[in-house]
């Protein structure tokens, strides 16, 4: 894993010493809360509906144990305990109180991490496949070159004031982990017919109200393009994007009212000049960062103790079947943690879950943590024959969950009961599906459905990719929450499609239910997915049992 | 034909905590909604407002929302203002804590 070198040290001190001296100017009164909002922002101290909100990037959702047992630590001297993973990978604070932030920007500092350009129209976070460096069907561990967008994006003079935010998604795996088509910029690391490594670049996706899916601007970018391709791609986006109006002012929207030719025309002609500035520093600084990344050593060992834990011990196997994902190494697997036993908050994480994460990465995974967009947490390698020692200790803490891509792995945001800019609740919304469906012992039964629950229309909580999407929103003074119907965030991605009217706060968790037993009813065996069933029949079934029923007609608002 | 004025409170976020506060009639900030001041002219709340504005180092962002004349106080008429005054729903966090070492 990336570690800092004196220069990343330096930056971050110094920054992180401006920042102690402009919330000292704020509080003594010098600076008003118009001069200090955008300085605050530009460190991710946000002001929400009960408190502020301090928001800290995890690098492609990359964490070492030392990382882990910080955030822990900073929860439970300056927060409530606990911390929420986020659906860019990042972990948010709920209850900082201004005075104090400086201390917990240095002691982010200690570990290498920090809240720069998590806010503000800056190049946020690189997001990336959470299982990078791990995943059996992987082609390219995408890790190297997110840190290289990173030290890249990180304070570029030129793209400190964009139109609008911009994120950037890498995968190298043909599975689509990172949803990188609903990305700013998506980058996919392929081979062409003959072998050679490169990039297909897509631009131009994203959710929120305009949702867009990325098409393809290069279809093959040799590696050593990227960098001033990418800087070519926010270049012109920086020149050709709206600034008269917020809402129409992200690369998305730039891309629809140009056309793709257009820009990649321009794309290309600035691609001429930008890299001519490009000496070869950059693949240089490459080849160091992936020294960071080398492979662990991976050891050859019996996996006897998984396979005896494994047809002994049903719990274990059901959550062996649910939370296990291929490795590339033999004998070795990928653990996914859900921070989502049904009823709790999806990807809050308490001080002693992450210290226990921490330990585990530690002891049995090569202290290596990863945060995914749908808010959970992966022990990306661990030897088979540690598994049932590692269950035992999630047990412990509450962590050992099997319910990975299941209904109640509910991405939410965090709504209205944290975020100023949300119109209705998510998190309650999604405890309460949660919790019905374990209640009916029906969630191993339907299989693989992702739901996803936004609180507003920007779509943080990804509803427009669920297969079931769930958007709350404020209607005449009411909560109201609408369904899309067969969204996908992976490679074959699309927007899912709205049902019809929304259904009140106290009806969508009877309305999902119906949705899904109308799926159960349906389906052509237990092969086929909720989202292969809603391919093949459409939308009419689920609407008829939404809205047409005896017991729908009477409370569909 | 003009709107008809609702009754409203002068309402921000503490500068230092961030917590929810509302203007009292004596110009304190108070973290108790039953406290605020009902303004129910509205040259006389859009005044307040202003006022208010200028305190620019005890709150931020202070702006007039709804609420409705009750026995204890001002209500809120509006979900989001409900849950301002009491905190989140997933956690007993924020305001609905102090209400209890209030009591």
């Amino acid at each position: 894993m990336y570690r800092y070198n004196d220069f990343d040290h330096a930056f971050l001190a110094e920054r992180n010493a401006q920042f102690r001296q402009q919330v000292e100017r704020r509080i003594d009164g010098s600076l008003t809360e118009d001069e200090f909002r955008p300085l605050r922002l530009m460190n991710g101290l946000y002001l929400q509906l009960h408190a502020y909100m301090l928001r800290v990037a995890i690098p492609y959702g990359s964490l070492r144990a030392d990382q882990m047992r910080q955030l822990a630590l900073i929860a439970d001297r300056w927060d409530k305990g606990y911390g929420h993973f986020t659906t860019r990978q990042n972990i948010q604070y709920n209850w900082p109180k201004l005075p104090e932030v400086p201390d917990i920007l240095d002691a982010l500092g200690e570990v290498q991490l920090h809240a720069i350009q998590t806010s503000g129209n800056t190049i946020r976070n690189v997001t990336a496949d959470h299982f990078a460096g791990a995943a059996a069907d992987e082609i390219a561990d995408p890790r190297p070159v997110a840190e290289l967008i990173r030290q890249w994006s990180t304070d570029h003079p030129e793209f400190q004031f964009l139109p609008r935010k911009f994120k950037i998604a890498v995968t190298g795996s043909p599975n689509d982990r990172a949803v990188v088509k609903s990305h700013d910029i998506g980058l996919r690391m392929i081979q062409n017919d003959v072998g050679e490594a490169g990039y297909e670049v897509l631009v131009g996706g994203g959710l929120g109200r305009t949702p867009m899916i990325g098409k393809v601007i290069r279809d093959f970018l040799p590696p050593a393009d990227l960098l001033p391709y990418l800087e070519a791609i926010v270049s012109v986006y920086n020149q050709l994007g709206r600034r008269d109006n917020k809402y129409k002012a992200r690369l998305k929207i730039t891309v629809h009212e140009n056309g793709l030719d257009t820009i990649r025309e321009k794309v290309e002609a600035r691609f001429d000049e930008v890299k001519r500035a490009f000496s070869g520093i950059d693949q240089q600084m490459l080849a160091e960062i992936r020294d960071h990344f080398a492979p662990p050593a991976f050891r050859q060992a019996e996996t006897k103790v998984f396979d005896q834990a494994y047809e002994a011990n049903p719990v274990f196997r059901s959550w062996a079947d649910t939370n296990l994902a291929p490795h590339k190494a033999e004998g070795y697997a990928i653990v996914t943690v859900s921070m989502k036993k049904q009823g709790a908050t999806p990807g809050d994480a308490t001080s002693a879950q992450m210290r226990v994460l921490a330990d585990l990465a530690e002891n049995y995974g090569h202290d290596d943590l990863r945060i995914s967009h749908e808010q959970n947490v992966i022990l990306p390698h661990v030897h088979k024959s540690d598994l049932p020692a590692i269950y035992a200790a999630l047990r412990e803490v509450d962590l050992a969950t099997a319910n990975v891509g299941l209904i109640s792995d509910i991405i939410a945001c965090p709504g209205m009961d944290y975020c100023a800019l949300a119109t209705a609740r998510a998190i309650p919304v999604a405890q309460e599906i949660a919790q019905r469906f374990d209640e009916l012992k029906l969630e191993h039964d339907i299989g693989p459905l992702k739901l996803k629950i936004s609180g507003c229309i920007n779509a943080c909580g990804h509803h427009h990719v669920g297969h079931i999407g769930i958007l709350g929103l404020d209607r005449a003074g009411v909560e109201n929450y609408q369904i899309t119907l067969g969204g996908d965030g992976t490679e074959t991605a699309e927007i899912g499609t709205r049902t019809g009217p929304g259904f009140a706060y106290d009806e969508i968790t009877n309305a999902i239910e119906r949705i899904v037993r109308t799926y159960l009813d349906l389906r052509e065996g237990t092969d086929e997915t909720f989202l292969m069933a809603y391919r093949r029949v459409g939308a009419e079934p689920f609407k008829t049992a939404l809205y047409e029923t005896e017991k729908a007609k009477s409370h569909a608002a | 034909m003009p709107r008809t004025f609702t009754p409203k409170v002068v309402t921000a976020n503490a500068l230092l905590e961030g917590d929810v506060v509302y203007l009292t009639e004596d110009d304190r900030w108070s973290r108790d909604l039953s406290e605020a001041e009902l303004l129910t002219d509205e040259a006389h709340a859009e005044v307040r407002l202003l006022d208010a504005s200028r305190r620019h180092a005890e709150i931020v962002g202070a702006y007039l929302a709804d609420m409705a004349g009750g026995p204890a106080g001002p209500e809120p008429t509006h979900f989001r203002e409900d849950f301002r005054r009491t905190g989140p729903s997933n956690y007993f966090h924020g305001k609905q804590t102090e209400d209890l070492s209030r009591s």
